[in-house]
């Protein structure tokens, strides 16, 4: 078990993920949409799979906005 | 600068906050603010620094008023469709504060005119629709040394930070523009007007502080909120040593203009 926040909500996960099998689980389907931050640093796209989600972390998708005039 | 009786009038509501007094008004009504985009952004953007006397609201778009604008670009009246945006805006601010002179620019920012336009301005407003714009404006600015308010809605959401120089830019939070229909576009996803309003005040409050110097600027965090639920969130972020952009290795060294398909939805 691993007791998680993503952005700003605690999750309970069965085991650790990488952050690209979080971002699966969160129906990310295009990375391209979201920076992520683990416990306040960025995780470069080159890292999503190697990159260990443990318990106790806190996970941020900031996603893309881009509105504005419409 | 000497306020006339009237002006003291006008601004009594500043001039009697602590924090701002005589002098803030003063950083105000000297100060020099450029809004990218008349829309549903820099409406609300533009009015409020207007009211508050910003000395000089430049306003650049190069797009005509439309109908389906009217539900949230609150600058722009009923009469106004088919009008430039600019000069809709231009008259709204003259008849809210004769002290404000307003310069218009009905084009589109681009990598050609970015820098010459911005050299002229204390603080930017990223008021625009579409990515490959709000990062021209993050490179623009920072390689100009210039600070800017960033803003983003969609749907019922919104988002913001204020980039100061030497902290966190657009590229740092964002390497790159998302490829094009990777972000829904408003023409697929629609925005609830206010959410506008809402962020668009974001951005004008923060304005007014840098003027004035006034409290903790949206530096260095990132605000969202979700109009469903109400929830504000402040998310810490920081400069990023590969920004490419204002890293420590930057390989974006001049301004690109990204193309991406408009998301304005147009009646022809
Ligand atoms: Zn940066």
């Amino acid at each position: 078990m691993a007791t998680i926040t993503i952005n700003g909500e605690t999750k309970e996960l069965a085991k650790s993920l990488t952050v690209a099998e979080l971002l699966v689980k969160n129906d990310v389907s295009q990375p391209d949409m979201v920076s992520v931050q683990l416990n306040g640093e960025f995780v470069y796209k080159e890292n999503y799979k190697t990159t260990e989600v443990k318990d106790g972390d806190e996970v941020d998708f900031l996603y893309f906005m881009g509105g504005g005039s419409f | 600068m000497e306020f006339t009786e009237e002006q003291i009038l006008r601004y009594s509501r500043h001039i009697l906050l602590q924090d701002v007094g005589v002098e803030g008004q003063e950083r105000i009504s000297s100060g020099k603010v450029l809004v990218i985009g008349a829309g549903g952004l820099g409406a609300p953007v533009a009015l409020y620094l207007a009211a508050a006397g910003v000395g000089t609201i430049g306003i650049i778009d190069g797009d005509v008023v439309d109908l389906s604008n009217l539900q949230r670009q609150i600058i722009h009246f009923t009469p106004d469709v088919d009008s430039p945006k600019v000069l809709s805006a231009k008259e709204k601010i003259n008849l809210l504060n004769p002290d404000v002179k307003v310069i218009t620019y009905q084009t589109l920012f681009t990598s050609e005119n970015a820098l010459e336009i911005i050299k002229d301005y204390d603080f930017i407003v990223d008021g625009t629709d579409n990515f490959p714009v709000k990062f021209l404006i993050n490179d623009a600015c920072v390689m100009a040394g210039k600070a800017f308010s960033h803003g983003g809605i969609l749907r019922f959401d919104g988002q913001t930070f204020t980039h100061t120089p030497g902290n966190a830019c657009y590229r740092c939070l964002f390497n790159a523009p998302p490829p094009p229909n990777a972000v829904p576009t408003c023409s697929q996803a629609g925005v609830l007007g206010a959410i506008a309003g809402m962020l668009g005040t974001i951005q004008a409050a923060e304005t007014l502080k840098y003027l004035t110097g006034v409290g903790d600027l949206l530096t260095n965090r990132l605000l969202s909120f979700n109009a469903k639920t109400m929830n504000f969130r402040t998310v810490n972020i920081h400069r990023s040593e590969k920004c490419p952009v204002c890293g420590a290795h930057p390989t974006v060294t001049e301004l690109v203009d990204y193309e991406q398909a408009t998301c304005e939805i147009k009646r022809h």
